[in-house]
């Protein structure tokens, strides 16, 4: 099979390449595998015809969106697997993993394809018998979107408790949208499934719309991503946690007076930092926590280096299994001397804590996400897990 | 009594441009129809110099008292079909276009539709041409003198070559020394020159040129009048910090105000700040200068050179070419093979552009010297070690590549200053997307602006070397001579005049109109209009309740009749 390559030459506008390689160059995948962004467009801008079934590292690519940071002629050269995905799905030849997520997706509402009606079970796990989460269909100021990582993963739970108590603390008037919450979309969106997406964006927002709410915060980069660039959900304000907390710290409504007394290492996620320019907040946070020593890997913000967990990557292994990015990334941590590698977003959290495990550093080097440093800061914290 | 019109009617092709959308010929066949035409025709070219003959030719045939030139803007041709019909003796206000290129072809599909907006347009314009008047050309005196706003290199040779004229020159300049950034430079390209040595006997030749003032720490604060005369501000600097005003009268004004370098931060990703092994070229310079390239007291063993920092890049939007950049590059890194014959120098390019003379023959040795040329631009600059690492793809490999290098050398580009807009609001200069001067035609009028006697010499106009600039320089100088030689400036003959029956001293056109021109005269109390300042744009004349004001050439008459013209179509 292979597709006609001037359609996506013509909808991507991928003549305005002009093949400087800064793509390549700066992938993070492209140096573990033959994935090759310049090679791919130069492909499709040459040939009549693309024959995507011979390129399994299509399915490689984070969509980390370095190479759309990088491009100098605004070509979005990520997009191009996400449009070669879309043809690979549409034929039905994708990997078995990938398919079960998107089937996940479609009928649980979430990619593990957990039940639905266990979404809003995370905050049965709080311990600290005073979190209480009311139904924002009832009406709030903030919908507080959770995310499925952040509403199902045992791990990633504990950082939307962690959330929720520090909006109960500081007095937000939040609600969730409980079992009636499905995914965001993004990742489907990024594993080429087009269809599944726009009927995602159309349920959910007329969800969102419902309640009313004129802002909403989510967990998971993520969803923030894909709410705030690629929903159009015109009134309503889309945050990410760290833009919420950060600003909650700044007025004094969210009081950190417990010391956190570590060293720590803040690891930018691609779909905040990269892709949205959300490099401070986190780390205003971070700062704002008493007894906490932030110290910067020479990889951050901009050069921040994918953890590997996105564009799909959750749910397939790529053409190159050894050699993992999370495993450098983790490194380059424990190099910098710093106890904690703090993250904001689920996938940088799983995909890090297990490269600790496996690099054999967890005597030394332990992943939170900023979420639960600042629950151990809160006056209550610290005690629900 | 005036004698009945006689007009003649010309219908342009534009070559294709007009006649590839609108029915010429029918239009010309419609126009023959209209009062008063005596004659209509249509012609490939109406601007070309046969299509002014065949004007000409029927003027005088015909006994035409009245031309209507259907083309293209009157900002483009008027002059020419108003010199031609001078030529044979015929008023030039007695000429008048009718615009179906720009108002109609260029911005229409449908055949039939254009057409019809043709005729339409011709017909207005005929039944304006019926009620046109002769009105005298005029001239006013000129301020013999020029101000040069920039001591740069542009503004070094450009006052030059108005002083040498005769004619005295300002060099208004905003820091305290004349010759701007290229005196941050090392070596010219491609002859290696000592850029300071270089310059020194021009800079020197302005300071002590009986006919220039050089006014450093100054800048000019406010301008006021028009080609010939302009009437400037400026706050001279003192010894102490403080500055003083200071009035100049003028006749013509050239723009050298120079350019500003990118700033390499912008570009996180390259590590420039973070790293002491990331230079920009500009240190460059003056590291080759020093002729001392140690990073922390080492001496590099692996130099690397990257291309097109801030330029060609939408990301900081830049999307334009530089320019120096390629050949700086070529002459920084062969220059560094000199000075480090050990150690290994590549440049990380995208293209190389080494146009202009002896600029290809530079990089074809630059190469010859050793210097290695790698296809694909670096993407990240990251620490290893006491080096660093460039990350990035050799597209001519088709991989990508970890380069390790002891020192890293950003090719920044050049953009706008960043005090632009207060020179361009000053002057009421337009500026192009990229931020620079805009210059009033890319190719016929590459030095003249939007604003008349005001023109643009080097890189505030866009990025050039120091030939290019210094020719362009010139040619400002040139153009600025050209009312300061002649002594007078065409004044608008189409003024507004006051009907002082009709004037009740309410004083409305002296609170409207931008240049001063009406007055109230203080023994009648009626408004008099200056026609010397007059520029003739009709502010006055709409604000007039009592429609005491006559704005000659578009008289109310004037455009009724097209009005009407337009309404019967």
């Amino acid at each position: 099979m292979a597709l006609k390559t001037e359609p996506l030459v013509e909808q991507l506008e991928l003549l305005g390449c002009i093949q400087c390689g800064k793509c390549t160059g700066g992938c993070p995948v492209a140096r573990k595998t033959t994935l090759n962004m310049r090679g791919l467009i130069y492909e499709m801008l040459v040939e009549p015809k693309f024959n995507e079934g011979k390129h399994p590292e299509l399915w490689d690519c984070t969509c980390c969106f370095t190479c759309v940071e990088r491009c100098p002629k605004d070509v979005r050269p990520a997009e191009l697997i996400i449009g070669l995905r879309g043809e690979l799905v549409e034929g039905g030849r994708l990997p078995e993993t990938i398919g079960a997520a998107l089937m996940g997706v479609f009928r649980q509402g979430n990619p593990t394809g957990m039940a639905r009606e266990d979404r809003a079970a995370w905050v049965d796990g709080d311990r600290s018998g005073r979190l209480a989460v009311k139904a924002a269909q009832d009406g709030c100021d903030v919908l507080f979107y959770v995310g499925c990582s952040p509403a199902y993963d045992v791990r990633a739970q504990k950082v939307t408790r962690a959330l929720a108590r520090a909006l109960q603390a500081a007095g937000v008037d939040f609600g969730t949208l409980g079992i009636d919450e499905s995914c965001c979309g993004n990742e489907v969106r990024r594993m080429g499934e087009i269809g599944l997406f726009e009927m995602l964006v159309e349920e959910n927002s007329e969800l969102f719309r419902d309640v009313g709410a004129s802002r909403m915060v989510t967990v998971s980069p993520h969803c923030f991503n894909t709410f705030k660039n690629e929903y159009g959900l015109d009134g309503i304000e889309v945050l990410h946690y760290t833009q919420l907390v950060a600003d909650l710290i700044e007025q004094g409504r969210l009081k950190l007076s417990h010391k956190v007394e570590k060293t720590v290492t803040y690891h930018d996620p691609c779909f905040l930092g990269k892709q949205n320019h959300i490099f401070d907040e986190p780390r205003e946070i971070l700062k704002a926590i008493p007894g906490l020593k932030l110290v910067e890997m020479d990889r951050s913000r901009e050069r921040s280096l994918c953890c590997e967990g996105g564009g799909g990557r959750m749910w397939a292994e790529g053409t190159n299994l050894e050699e993992r990015l999370a495993f450098q990334r983790v490194q380059e941590a424990a190099e910098t001397g710093a106890e904690v590698l703090a993250v904001a977003c689920p996938f940088c959290l799983l995909t890090l804590e297990d490269a600790v495990k496996v690099q054999g550093l967890d005597e030394q080097l332990q992943v939170l996400d900023v979420m639960e440093l600042v629950d151990l800061a809160l006056d209550d914290g610290g005690e629900g897990e | 009594m005036e004698a009945e019109p006689r007009i003649g009617v010309y219908i342009c092709h534009c070559g294709v441009n007009i006649s590839a959308t609108v029915d010429v010929e029918q239009v010309a066949e419609f126009a023959a129809t209209l009062p008063g035409v005596v004659v209509a025709r249509d012609y490939l070219y109406m601007c070309s110099d046969p299509g002014q003959v065949l004007i000409q030719q029927d003027i005088e045939e015909h006994g035409l008292n009245r031309v209507v030139v259907a083309s293209c803007s009157p900002r483009m041709h008027e002059p020419t079909f108003r010199g031609a019909a001078e030529e044979v003796g015929l008023n030039p206000y007695l000429v008048e276009m009718a615009n179906i290129r720009e108002q109609c072809s260029w911005v229409h599909a449908d055949r039939e539709q254009a057409t019809g907006k043709a005729k339409a347009l011709v017909a207005s314009v005929v039944a304006k041409a019926s009620r046109l008047e002769a009105l005298e050309p005029r001239e006013v005196g000129v301020t013999p003198g020029a101000l040069v706003i920039g001591g740069g290199v542009a503004g070094v040779f450009a006052a030059l070559d108005v002083a040498d004229a005769g004619f005295p020159v300002y060099v208004v300049e905003k820091s305290d020394r004349l010759g701007g950034r290229a005196l941050d430079l090392n070596r010219t390209f491609p002859t290696l020159e000592p850029v300071a040595e270089l310059l020194r006997p021009s800079i020197e030749r302005v300071q002590e040129h009986p006919q220039v003032t050089v006014l450093l720490n100054s800048q000019v604060t406010g301008v006021e009048g028009y080609v010939g005369n302009f009437d400037v501000t400026v706050a001279v600097g003192g010894a102490g910090g403080e500055s003083e005003s200071r009035q100049l009268s003028v006749g013509s004004i050239v723009v050298a105000t120079g350019y500003d370098v990118f700033d390499a931060h912008r570009k996180p990703e390259l590590g420039y700040g973070q790293y002491p092994n990331v230079i920009t070229s500009l240190e460059m310079e003056r590291w080759l200068h020093e002729g001392d390239l140690t990073v922390d007291g080492r001496t590099p063993k692996r130099v690397a050179f990257i291309q097109c920092v801030g330029s060609r890049d939408v990301q900081v939007g830049h999307p334009y070419c530089s320019r120096v950049c390629c050949m700086y590059t070529a002459k920084q890194s062969r220059l560094v093979r000199e000075l480090l014959p050990k150690a290994a120098v590549t440049v990380f390019y995208m293209d190389v552009r080494t146009f202009g003379k002896g600029a290809e023959e530079f990089y074809d040795d630059a190469r010859a010297k050793g210097v290695l040329y790698r296809r694909g631009n670096v993407s990240e600059i990251v620490r290893q070690g006491d080096r660093v690492l460039l990350l990035g793809e050799d597209t001519l490999q088709g991989r990508p590549f970890e380069f390790e290098a002891d020192l890293v050398v950003l090719a920044v580009g050049m953009e706008c200053r960043s005090d632009v807009g207060e020179v361009s609001t000053l002057l009421k200069l337009p500026r192009s997307a990229d931020g620079f001067f805009l210059e009033l035609h890319p190719k016929l009028r590459p030095v003249d602006t939007a604003v008349d006697g005001v023109f643009l010499a080097g890189c505030c106009q866009g990025p050039k070397d120091i030939p290019d600039t210094i020719a362009q320089a010139k040619a400002a100088a040139s153009s600025a001579l050209i009312p300061l030689i002649r002594g007078t400036v065409p004044a608008e003959s189409a003024t507004a005049v006051v009907d002082a029956d009709l004037c009740a001293g309410c004083g409305m056109c002296v609170e409207v109109c931008p240049y001063g021109a009406p007055a109230l005269d203080a023994v009648w109390g009626v408004s008099r209009i200056n026609d010397v300042l007059c520029k003739g744009c009709g502010t006055c004349a709409v604000t007039c309740s009592a429609k005491a004001i006559r704005l000659q050439h578009f008289t109310a008459q004037q455009i009724l009749a097209q009005v009407d013209a337009l309404l019967c179509v």
